[in-house]
């Protein structure tokens, strides 16, 4: 097993094989992913993403390969309160309020209430805070299931699908939040199936079917591939896979 | 384990049991509104000469309702928090797998006491309960019953895959017990195979508790409470072994 990962890499894979319910879901993968930066997972639903996430968060067992993250095994206890992770369905007690909810995660990674304050601000949600959660749309819910992993300040956060059937005007005002966060030093993996929130990463990854159809920037995948959007880059990879 | 991280998760347990005001209601008022009726139906039954029946019967059958009562509501809770996500989340936090297990012991045990005191001093005001020793005795093997139902619960919520089968899990756990505990046939006059079975269920022995207590032999509880507080940690350790940190 070779581990070579790039100086000050957030995440390095190696040949990180996953197998779910007799299927194989990740055949060894390779993948590095550089620190301060939002890098993009997109790719159809069933495509191994939420695996991959899992599999760095360390909630997924692994049938094989390496993942380091923040320069320890993925999974170890000292990287606990380092990692943020939202999970695509919210994660959240749906009986308690927004604050409550953001109170409880905080408290499990030693913060308190101006930790709980500013993240209900961040999240736009200060305003509803003290509703149950089970009484706000499906937007705010996401976001309370997003504040709970930004509650703790961690360096890396893994979002998957964070701006699902959100309006535009509060996807971008996420994607915002996504970049303060990047400028403020930490690292983001972001998974969507939409692929016009590619332009938006600093970097991407394509991935399909398990496979890392293209790991660069927006840039030079369209350069590469000679097309000028994300979903005519992606369709275009995967014609050139399947040749 | 931490004990700011156990009590973390107890706070938040009894916060969301405080939001569900029915559900609250069900723990105090229905075991209560259960002894009243268990007094009610003996209330015009001819008194034999040992005393009023719900002094005999009211004790032996009142235990069981905190245990049905906190099994159903753990299994149920607790499957929720499997399915839902958020006990991957915490999985993948610091907390741990034994603050999540004793957070939720420690939230019903503090309902359960609650619900103890309030069946002991129902029972005895204005019921009319009389039991020969003293009655914080039953309370607290009524607390007991409760925790072995919890725990009980939380086993059950690492089988069942639905709600639906969780509440099925609750004849298959409870009732065998009830029938073998020596409330319907002394343990020592079960067929023997039967009698070793009886000697390794939990309830048996919070029956021996009570039969102890309305035997006037304060002292003689010590032995069964104390083979009901091994099952109880015993049963939270093995409910926190079924928590995992990675799953499939």
């Amino acid at each position: 097993m070779r581990n070579n990962a790039p100086e000050g890499a957030a995440i390095s894979i190696r040949a990180l094989h996953v197998i779910r319910g007799g299927n194989e879901v990740l055949p060894h993968i390779d993948l590095d992913v550089p620190r301060g930066q939002i890098v993009g997972l997109l790719g159809p639903s069933g495509g191994g993403k939420t695996t991959l996430m899992r599999a760095i968060v360390g909630a997924q067992i692994v049938a094989g390969g390496s993942v380091e993250v923040l320069g320890h095994p993925a999974g170890s206890a000292v990287l606990r309160s380092r990692i943020g992770y939202v999970t695509q369905a919210p994660s959240i007690y749906p009986d308690l309020t927004a604050r409550e909810n953001l109170a409880y995660f905080a408290r499990t990674v030693g913060e308190g209430a101006d930790a709980v304050a500013t993240t209900l601000h961040h999240i736009g949600l200060a305003d509803a805070a003290d509703r149950p959660v089970s009484t706000l749309s499906g937007g705010q819910e996401s976001r309370v299931s997003l504040g709970a992993a930004l509650v703790g300040d961690p360096e890396l956060l893994v979002l998957d699908e964070p701006t699902v059937g959100l309006d535009p005007a509060l996807r971008r005002d996420l994607w915002g939040l996504f970049h303060e966060l990047r400028d403020a030093g930490k690292t983001l993996l972001v998974s969507s199936h939409v692929m016009d929130e590619a332009s938006r990463c600093d970097r991407l990854v394509f991935i399909r079917d398990g496979a890392i159809l293209a790991d660069d920037t927006f840039e030079s995948i369209l350069a590469d591939t000679g097309t000028d959007n994300a979903d005519a880059a992606f369709l275009a990879l995967t014609d050139r896979r399947a040749a | 384990m931490n004990l700011a991280l156990t009590w973390n998760t107890a706070k938040r347990v009894l916060t969301q049991l405080r939001r569900d005001p029915r559900t609250l209601a069900m723990l105090i008022v229905l075991p209560t509104g259960l002894t009243w009726l268990l007094q009610y139906i003996f209330s015009e039954s001819p008194v034999p000469p040992t005393g009023p029946i719900f002094n005999t019967i009211g004790p032996r059958i009142m235990g069981l309702f905190p245990l049905i009562l906190m099994f159903i509501i753990t299994s149920i809770t607790m499957l929720r928090e499997r399915q839902s996500g958020t006990l991957e989340r915490l999985m993948v936090g610091p907390t741990g797998k034994a603050d999540v297990i004793l957070g939720y012991a420690l939230a019903f045990g503090l309902v359960a006491t609650v619900q103890a005191i309030a069946m002991t001093a129902w029972s005895v005001w204005p019921l009319g309960l009389e039991i020969p020793t003293g009655l914080w005795r039953l309370g607290l093997v009524m607390v007991l019953d409760a925790l072995v139902g919890t725990a009980l619960g939380l086993l059950a919520s690492a089988v069942a895959r639905t709600e639906f089968q969780a509440v099925q899990m609750m004849p298959m756990v409870i009732i065998p017990q009830l029938l073998l505990a020596g409330l319907f046939v002394n343990r020592s006059d079960m067929p023997v195979a039967l009698e070793y079975v009886s000697d390794v269920l939990p309830v048996s022995y919070s029956i021996d508790a009570v039969n102890d207590i309305l035997a006037g032999n304060g002292d003689g509880i010590w032995v069964p409470v104390a083979i009901l507080v091994a099952f109880i940690a015993g049963s939270l350790v093995l409910g926190a072994m079924t928590l995992r940190r990675r799953t499939d």
